[in-house]
Order: C-alpha cells, then structure tokens, then sequence
C-alpha cells in the first residue's frame, strides 16, 4: 500500500455550540450521499435545542444590532475562507452536480450573508416609526425579535436555501433551531463549523440532520418555539405542522421559492421576510409635566 | 414629587347621605334603534335566510332592544360572494378615490356621534362618558387616518409593490363594538380590500348602525358586508374558502380554534387576543397620577379590556400606601345608569361575562385571596359587578394567570426592577405592560424587556390610530394602527406567504 488515505469527516449536530451525536444514536444515509452517516436526530435533540436556543435568545436579542451585524459579516468572512470546502459537501452531498455550481451557490451565500450583515442595525429605521399621537404624549413603535424560531430548509438547495430563511430570522435578533436538507445535509451541518468559528454565540444556531417527517411535528408543537418558517414540503403536513402551531399562537410562514428562484439575489433579499419574525412594540409617555 | 410614603392621608369628607347626584341622563328617546334591520349584504339590509331573529338585550336592564337577525351558512355565502364581486371594482379604484369615501364616512362618523355613544351605551352598558368622549373620538380618528393613508400605500411601502388580500373576513369582540369594527374596516378598506364583517352575538346594533353611514356616504355596494348571530357564523366566515384572510379579535382560545381552521388554507391571518397586562408601579413614581392610572387601567370599560392592567405590582416599599389610597379612590366610582353623565362603571356586558367573573373571584376567595369591594350600591336589574381589588394571591392562582375581563384587579409585589420584569413576564400573554417611575432611563430598560406589544409609561389604555397596537406571544400577531397595521392588509409577489 502507498499514497495518502484520506481523513473522512464525521458529520454530527451542531447544538448549543457545541458538535454532539444524536442522543437516540441513530443515523442515516441520506439519499445524495450514500456513502456517509449523519445523525438522525430526534424529538429529544430538538428539545435539547430549544433549552440552548432559550438561554442564548436574551443575550442575542439584546445584543447592539450593530454588534449582531459585524458577527454576520464574519460568518460571511468565515464562509467565504471555507468556500472550497464548502462546495465540496455540496457535491458530496449530491445536491450539486459540478464544483463550478457548488461555488456559485456558496459565493451566493456570502453574499446574501453580507447584505444581512449590512441590515442589522436598519431595522428600526426601516419598520420602527413614531406616532403624531392626538395629545400630549410622546409615542414611538420599535421592532425586536419574536423569540426561537424553527426553520426547515429546502431540499436544494441545501446551503443557499438554509442561509436564504436562517438569516432573515437571526438578523433582527431571533435565534433559530434548522432542519438541514434532509437529502443533502452534509453542507447545512458544516455551516454549524462555520458558526463556531465565528462568534455567533452557542445556542443562537442549532443544525439538526433527520427526519423532516418525524421532527416537523415536534417544531410545531413545542410550546417555547414562538414561529416557524418552512420552506414548502409536502403540503399536507406543512398544513399539519400550521394546525399544531396554532396552540402556541405561533407565527408561521412558508417559503415556496422553486429550488432555482433561490438564485436570483432579489428573490431572497427582502426585508418583508424578516417582517415576520419581529414584533412591534409601542412605547407612550406624556410630555407634559403637569 | 408626590410621595405617599411620608404623607398623611388626606382628610376623609363624609356627608352620609345627606347629599347625592340628582341623576344626569343623556336622553336617548331620540334615537332610533330599529328593530330588524336584518344583514347588511351587498349595500342593502336583507332578512337572514333563515328567518330567525334574536333579541339584543340593555346589559344595564336586561331588557330587550332590538331584534337582530341569526344569519346562517347561506348567508355567510351571500356576504362573501357580494364581496368577491365588488372586490376588482373596489382595488382598482384610485387610492384618492377610496381615500375619499373613508373621508366622508369619518365624517358622517363625527356627525352622527352623539346618536351612536348612546346607541353603544345602551346596547353595550359602557358609561356614556367613555362612548362619547373615548370610543366615538376614536372611531371617526381611524377612519380619517386610514382616509389618508388610501393614496400613499407607495410610501408606506418602499422597494416593493403592494397588493390587498381580496375578501378579508372579520370578526371582533364585544367591548368596543363600534370602535373594533372601525379598527378592522378603515385599513381593510384603504388598502383597497372587500369585507365580510361579523360582530358580536350581544353587541351588532352599533356596527348595523354603521352601515346606514355606509350607505349616506354612497360606499359601493359590497365592498363592506355584515353578517350577525352567534359563533357559528363567524366560524363559517373564517372557514369561507373564498376568504383571503382573516381578522379577528377576541380570546385566545378562539383565536387559536381560528388559527387551527385556516391552517393549510393559505389564508393570511392576524389575531389580536386575551392578555393579562402587567402594571408596575415602583417607589419614585408620581404615586396620586400612578393611582389615577391603575384605576383607568382596570376599571375603564368594566374592564372589559383585552389590554387592561389586570395585575398591579407595587414596589413593597410603598404597597400598603398605595393600597391605602387606591381604596379610597375606588370608593369614589360611581357604577350604575350607563347613560347617565356621572357615571364611571356600567353595567358588565352580559349575564354569561358576569357569571365568568363571579366564578373566578370566587375561587380566589376560597384559595385564601383577599376580596376588598367598596360599600357601593348596585341596581337591581341587569348585570352588575362592584370594583374589586384582590390581594394575597400566589402567582399560580387563576387571578395572576387567566383573564377576567371584568372589573377585578389582582395585586402582588416586588423588591427589585429584574423581579418586576419577572413577574411581569410570567404569563402565556404579552399584550400590554404599564409602567410607573420617575425615572426615563428605568422606563426605557424595562419597557425593553417586558414581552408586551403596548408599553404605556406614566399614563395607560391610550389610544391612536397611528399608533401600533397588538399583542406578542398569545395575545396574537399583527398590529392594528399606522403603518404597521398596514402591513396586515396588503401582500407582495415574493414575499413569504401564509401558511
């Protein structure tokens, strides 16, 4: 025998900042990579999320939007130094056919990164106002962010499409319990490498690989996740997850971009996708003394 | 700076018996409160399908008012289908031609304001002094408001085009009938969508009334339809499958039965629900204003208030003081006539609403609460209930978590601001806070962390069409007022669609 064996990865959830296997022990071979384990995670991984993803919502939330924006653009540096590697799990996870592509779409994502970056601190500008109230009061309506937030990524693509609903949810202070691509999660699960490495804080990003079928439920129903954006799956059972959401009044919306209209820079940089995942609130205060 | 804390009450006046108010009706013979108006579909009154009528009762009396028509599933099809045909005319009118009907509607609003408080009053049992001098102001205000938001949807909303929904079915609650029709309507209507609207089973003279206005001001024919009765058909309204979105206020129970049918649907939704709002009173705070303030926060309306300061939590250092006083404050609320000028407490909405509210001071009374009621006089008929103040409750009895909806204040503690916020945000609802200090930059930290969609500061239960209302967590999502209750009316190609 000669020449190099090479060092294979093993792919595990990313989980309050930290890399554990599913704590059911179970995996799968998900169908673009047939030759690769990932974690199939379970109902108690996702519960185990939202406990990180609750203590690390305070922190995230009141964080400067300034300071959330100069994290955002460094998960953007990070990804852009990780580019290659980056597109080679997409054509190892079998979401991309061709290298060229797969960077296309990661660059894609750095890009859309960066502009989110850029909005953190213009969302009070942008959706924020103050009232000419009848009287003497003082009044004015901010934005913050809804809580934790379940995310289900597209199938394809799996880096591009998991960014395009991640951030619009993270950028205003949200933070996020994702569903990688259930075919081709090897790319969303490196992305939780990404995150580690550049100082979004544990717990505000959990990367779960699995079941959309069997954790779908789960997301919807868990009472200390306030909203849920999902990219469109088989409709019956995202109007299933719709129905269970509605016992914690959740906010819900769904993603129907084609697996292509992910591409178009436009499509994906919209400022009505971060809208609902905030809440407005309206602060009064008289002005006269008397 | 008031401070209770090293003050002597003031002197307590009592004259006995010996001088009361002579009563001060408004007089209300003159208006009219037409028996069988019938729903209103496609411009016109029209009787319900199926022939049946209820009677609308005077909470204040119980006695009958007017008949009011029980529509049934045909004629929730009938609505919708006459909103389905004038929603194209209706959208592709020029906003400064809808700007201009929802002007004249303001108008004729502001006309006929009298004649309304009082028909609100009657039908409703709130004190005229609130119909006429909160509740009318407010509902001519949002239809001038939204008047002018009809022509300037482009500014709104930059960077992207703005479509209405289509037929927005809407169904709201009993405690301002009028002013939550006139919340739901005017952006509805200015955005340039067609409406089914359904109000409450006890309380539709008020929005029937409307649609005579509707009518003087020449609004195309089905561009706004109401259909009235019972549950069932606001649950057929919600369930109509050629219904673009809906728009309800009311409980969070039924706002979550309302979540669960449209579900799937692609129906665009916006709730705006229950809450059980947190009101802090803290030892630098201007303690007389701040017992005016609670007192407004609880009481106003019967505290039929979605939004109403139901838990009051006083800073220990001066909770017995401020006890003190807002006891000998409530002893000065005058419950009775609803139309008469001097009153501060009407008559509780309904027998079903009183019997809710019996039920859940009652329990606090058995777990060991304390009940205090002032020594006042109640009317014989009707449905009445004394303002109440209870204390000695653990942050689990049903008073601390479930709402009311009535005229009863829960009272707790708290040492330090992060136990306020606490306390504060332990509950399912996050609907309003009250906040009373001296102190700007404590306002400005704690109004950040309480989990509320209004945050009143040194003032409560204000108002305004432009300002954003609504609630986070169980109290729904969506905001009524400005242009964030804009938002809830009008959609984008591209934009995340409902699920």
């Amino acid at each position: 025998m000669s020449g190099r064996i090479d060092v294979s990865k093993t792919y595990k959830l990313y989980v309050g900042g930290a890399f554990p296997r599913s704590e059911s022990g179970r995996t799968y071979t998900p169908a673009g990579a047939p030759g690769v384990n990932v974690c199939r995670a379970s109902r108690k991984d996702l519960r185990d999320a939202v406990v990180a993803a609750r203590g690390a919502f305070g922190g995230w939330a009141r964080r400067d939007a300034y300071n959330r924006g100069q994290i955002l653009y460094r998960l953007a540096e990070m990804l852009e130094t990780r580019k290659a590697a980056l597109a080679a799990e997409l054509v190892a996870g079998g979401s991309v056919a061709d290298h060229a592509e797969a960077l296309r779409e990661v660059e894609a994502t750095v890009d859309l990164c960066v502009w989110h970056a850029g909005l953190a601190d213009k969302l009070n500008p942008l959706l924020g106002s103050q009232t000419d109230a009848s009287g003497p009061f003082f009044v004015f309506s901010t934005v913050e962010p809804t809580g934790v937030i379940g995310v289900v990524a597209p199938e394809r693509p799996a880096l591009l499409g998991l960014c395009a609903l991640l951030l619009p949810v993270l950028v205003s202070g949200n933070v996020a319990i994702a569903l990688c691509s259930e075919s081709s999660p090897l790319a969303g699960l490196a992305l939780g490498e990404v995150c580690a490495s550049s100082d979004v804080p544990a717990g505000v990003v959990a990367l779960l690989s699995g079941h959309r079928a069997e954790l779908l439920a789960e997301l919807a129903k868990h009472r200390a996740i306030d909203g849920l954006l999902l990219a469109a799956g088989d409709a019956a059972a995202d109007a299933e997850a719709a129905r269970l959401a509605a016992d914690s009044v959740k906010r819900v919306r769904r993603c129907t971009l084609s697996a292509a209209g992910y591409a178009e820079p436009a499509a994906v940089r919209r400022l009505d996708w971060v809208e609902p995942f905030v809440e407005v609130k309206t602060l009064w205060h008289p002005v006269s003394a008397r | 700076m008031t401070d209770a804390t090293d003050r002597s009450p003031a002197p307590r006046l009592s004259f006995g018996g010996a001088w009361s108010y002579d009563p001060a009706p408004e007089a209300s013979d003159w208006v009219d409160r037409r028996d069988r108006r019938g729903l209103f579909i496609a411009g016109a009154f029209t009787a319900p399908a199926g022939g049946v009528w209820f009677d609308s009762l005077n909470p204040a009396t119980g006695a009958p008012l007017a008949a009011v028509a029980q529509a049934d599933a045909s004629d929730v099809d009938r609505a919708v289908a006459a909103a389905r045909a004038a929603a194209p005319g209706w959208r592709a009118l020029p906003g400064e031609h809808r700007a201009r009907y929802l002007f004249r509607i303001a108008r004729l609003l502001q006309e006929r304001a009298r004649e309304l408080a009082i028909l609100e009053s009657l039908d409703g049992g709130k004190p005229i002094r609130e119909s006429r001098d909160v509740d009318l102001p407010l509902v001519a205000a949002h239809f001038f408001h939204h008047a002018g938001w009809a022509d300037k949807l482009e500014l709104a909303f930059p960077g992207r085009a703005v479509e209405p929904y289509g037929v927005v079915g809407q169904v709201i609650p009993w405690n301002f009938p009028l002013l939550m029709a006139a919340w739901k309507l005017a952006p509805a209507l200015c955005c340039g969508n067609t409406v089914v609207l359904k109000p409450a089973e006890t309380s539709s003279l008020t929005a029937l009334a409307l649609c005579e206005i509707l009518q003087q001001a020449e609004l195309p024919p089905g561009v706004v339809n109401v259909v009235t009765g019972d549950g069932r058909v606001g649950a057929a309204l919600v369930r109509h499958p050629d219904v673009d979105k809906v728009a309800f206020t009311g409980s969070t129970e039924v706002g979550k039965e309302i979540q669960r049918a449209v579900a799937g649907t692609g129906k665009g939704l916006t709730l705006e629900l229950g809450g059980k709002a947190a009101h802090l009173v803290f030892e630098d705070a201007a303690l007389d204003s701040a017992v005016e303030g609670v007192v407004r926060g609880i009481f106003f309306n019967q505290g039929h208030v979605c939004c109403a300061g139901s838990r009051l939590l006083l800073q220990e250092s001066i909770a017995e003081p401020f006890l003190a006083a807002l006891r000998r404050r409530v002893e000065r609320i005058r419950v009775g006539d609803p139309l008469d000028k001097n009153t501060d407490m009407g008559a509780i909405h309904s027998a079903a609403q009183l019997a809710r509210i019996e039920e859940l001071v009652a329990d606090a009374r058995a777990h060991g609460a304390e009940v205090w009621q002032p020594d006042c006089a109640l009317p014989g008929d009707g449905n009445w209930f004394p303002p109440t103040v209870v204390t000695r409750l653990g942050h689990v009895d049903r008073l601390m978590r479930e709402e009311v909806f009535g005229p009863v204040l829960a009272v707790a503690t708290f040492r330090h601001p992060d136990e306020a916020v606490d306390k504060a945000n332990d509950t399912a609802y996050g609907l309003s806070a009250g906040i009373w200090t001296d102190k700007g930059s404590r306002i400005l930290d704690l109004a950040g962390r309480i989990r509320a969609g209004v945050v009143w500061n040194n003032t409560f239960n204000r108002f305004d069409p432009g300002a954003a209302f609504g609630g986070m967590r169980e109290s729904g999502f969506g905001r009524e007022g400005g242009r964030a209750g804009l938002s809830a009316y009008v959609r984008s190609a591209g934009g995340l669609a409902a699920p």
